[in-house]
């Protein structure tokens, strides 16, 4: 066994400048040609079908968005949306963050909110938003609430098994040699859950964003779903899609911008 | 600045584990604990640094602890100097010199992962080290090395000891380790049914 690895390993090396193997493209350059690729498949998609009114091209709803953010109108909904977004989300992940992290490290309290979570996990969106709106009013209260309690049961299920997978050899360590609480809490606990941190937020923001969304479509004047419920109904399809499309860009952006440098940072300690 | 122990009773649900065990530590006395697997070494230790407090009886501890770990039970996000300096509070060029001390001079900036493993237990020796412990406590840090790797880092841990002149407990199932490093041996037999019979005996 160990010969053969040995000249696996030889081959290996001695193929090395031998053979030039292609380089591989820039994960940048990946994903803007990949971009561009989807492009070319919705340009593709209305050329066929040939209906600008069904589905407009690239041709016709990039222009009409740059006349829209011209206007002000998108920054405006755009903003709006994206504040809806951000306050949601902040209560969410810090709710949910607190409740996992304490039913994964209490068995007990587990057992007692575990039904709770399986409840709430499965209490449809539109449901808890409508129960909202009824209960609270239609006011920007209700619209971050209902958005929350929507996001709030997934993260806790995310920290919670997070939170389960602690090492108890490191926090032993961090007891004997008498770290404070907050010492604790940056250097040992917080980098155990930066991985799972770091997926709640990536699938909660496009989550939440969503259900903005539905909030907005139901009952809010401003936002990207107050724009699309009022294109839907004059049957405006290009509308629809620059206010959808001009969102999707700014989850790029915070995507690529925010998330991923975080990530980046936190998981420096494998790459290296 | 010494250690003194008086467990009467540490059972694990109806199972006794140690019972009446009472000894000293002064400082500069290096106590190896020998015995079987499965006899309560590790849980001895556990109750003494504090980690397990559910027992019968009064353990007595005076000044700074620190422990080396049968795993070198580093935090892999941070740099080798970070793990010295966030656990211990020691400043950058104290840490710097428990490095240098344990071999690891220049290794700082490296993370844990990037280390060899007789390096991560020279990092894990080092964190001990820079803590200046009052009460060293060692938990089988020999096992399951290479036979050159255990006397490098036996001659390493003696001469640290001798240093410093902590008091130490070290937990042992190797006789000849326990030879070599300590000043009293102590060997802990299974907990019998008769509570007369000590589970403790000094030799």
């Amino acid at each position: 066994m160990t010969n053969v690895a040995l000249r696996d390993y030889g081959q290996m090396t001695d193929g090395r400048g031998v053979r030039s193997a292609p380089r591989p493209l820039p994960a940048s350059a990946v994903r803007a040609l990949s971009l561009l690729g989807l492009l070319g498949f919705w340009w593709g998609l209305a050329w066929i079908k040939a209906d600008p009114m069904v589905l407009p091209g690239p041709q016709i709803v990039l222009p009409r968005m740059s006349a829209e953010a011209a206007s002000g109108a998108l920054w405006l909904h755009l903003g709006a949306t994206l504040w809806r977004v951000a306050q949601a989300f902040v209560a969410a992940m810090s709710l949910g963050l607190i409740l996992g992290i304490l039913m994964g490290l209490l068995p007990r309290l587990n057992r007692w909110l575990d039904p709770w979570l399986v409840f709430f996990l499965n209490l449809p969106a539109l449901v808890v938003i409508v129960l909202c709106f009824l209960w609270i009013g239609l006011n920007e209260t209700a619209a971050i609430v209902a958005v929350a309690i929507n996001k709030i049961p997934l993260v806790t299920v995310m920290m919670r098994e997070g939170a389960r997978a602690l090492n108890g050899q490191l926090a032993d360590m961090a007891q004997v040699f008498g770290m404070s609480r907050m010492g604790r809490l940056r250097h040992i606990l917080l980098p155990q859950l930066a991985p799972h941190l770091a997926s709640t937020a990536r699938s909660g923001l496009s989550l939440i964003w969503k259900i903005v969304l539905v909030v907005e479509f139901l009952g809010r004047g401003q936002g990207v779903g107050f724009k699309i419920h009022l294109h839907f109904q004059m049957f405006d399809v290009g509308m629809v899609m620059v206010y959808a499309l001009s969102f999707i860009v700014v989850m790029l952006a915070i995507e690529t911008l925010i998330l991923q440098p975080l990530e980046r940072r936190a998981r420096r300690w494998r790459d290296a | 600045m010494s250690l003194n122990v008086a467990i009467r009773d540490k059972s694990f649900g109806s199972t006794p584990v140690l019972r009446d065990l009472v000894f000293h530590v002064a400082r500069g006395e290096v106590l190896a604990v020998l015995g079987p697997s499965g006899v309560g070494k590790s849980t001895l230790l556990r109750l003494i640094a504090g980690l397990d407090t559910d027992f019968e009886g009064q353990i007595r501890r005076e000044g700074r602890l620190a422990m080396v770990f049968q795993e070198p039970t580093l935090m892999p996000w941070r740099s080798a100097l970070d793990n010295l300096r966030l656990t211990t509070g020691v400043d950058a060029a104290q840490a710097e010199a428990a490095l240098g001390r344990v071999g690891l001079a220049g290794k700082g900036a490296l993370f844990p992962g990037q280390l060899s493993l007789g390096q991560q237990r020279r990092l894990s020796l080092a964190r001990a080290y820079a803590a200046r412990p009052d009460i060293l406590l060692l938990d089988e840090p020999f096992v399951s090395l290479d036979d050159a790797l255990v006397a490098d880092m036996l001659a390493l841990t003696e001469s640290v000891i001798a240093e410093q002149r902590p008091a130490t407990v070290f937990v042992t199932h190797s006789r000849p380790e326990a030879d070599r490093l300590a000043t009293r041996q102590m060997i802990l037999g299974p907990v019998l049914a008769d509570p007369c019979l000590l589970s403790g005996k000094h030799i």
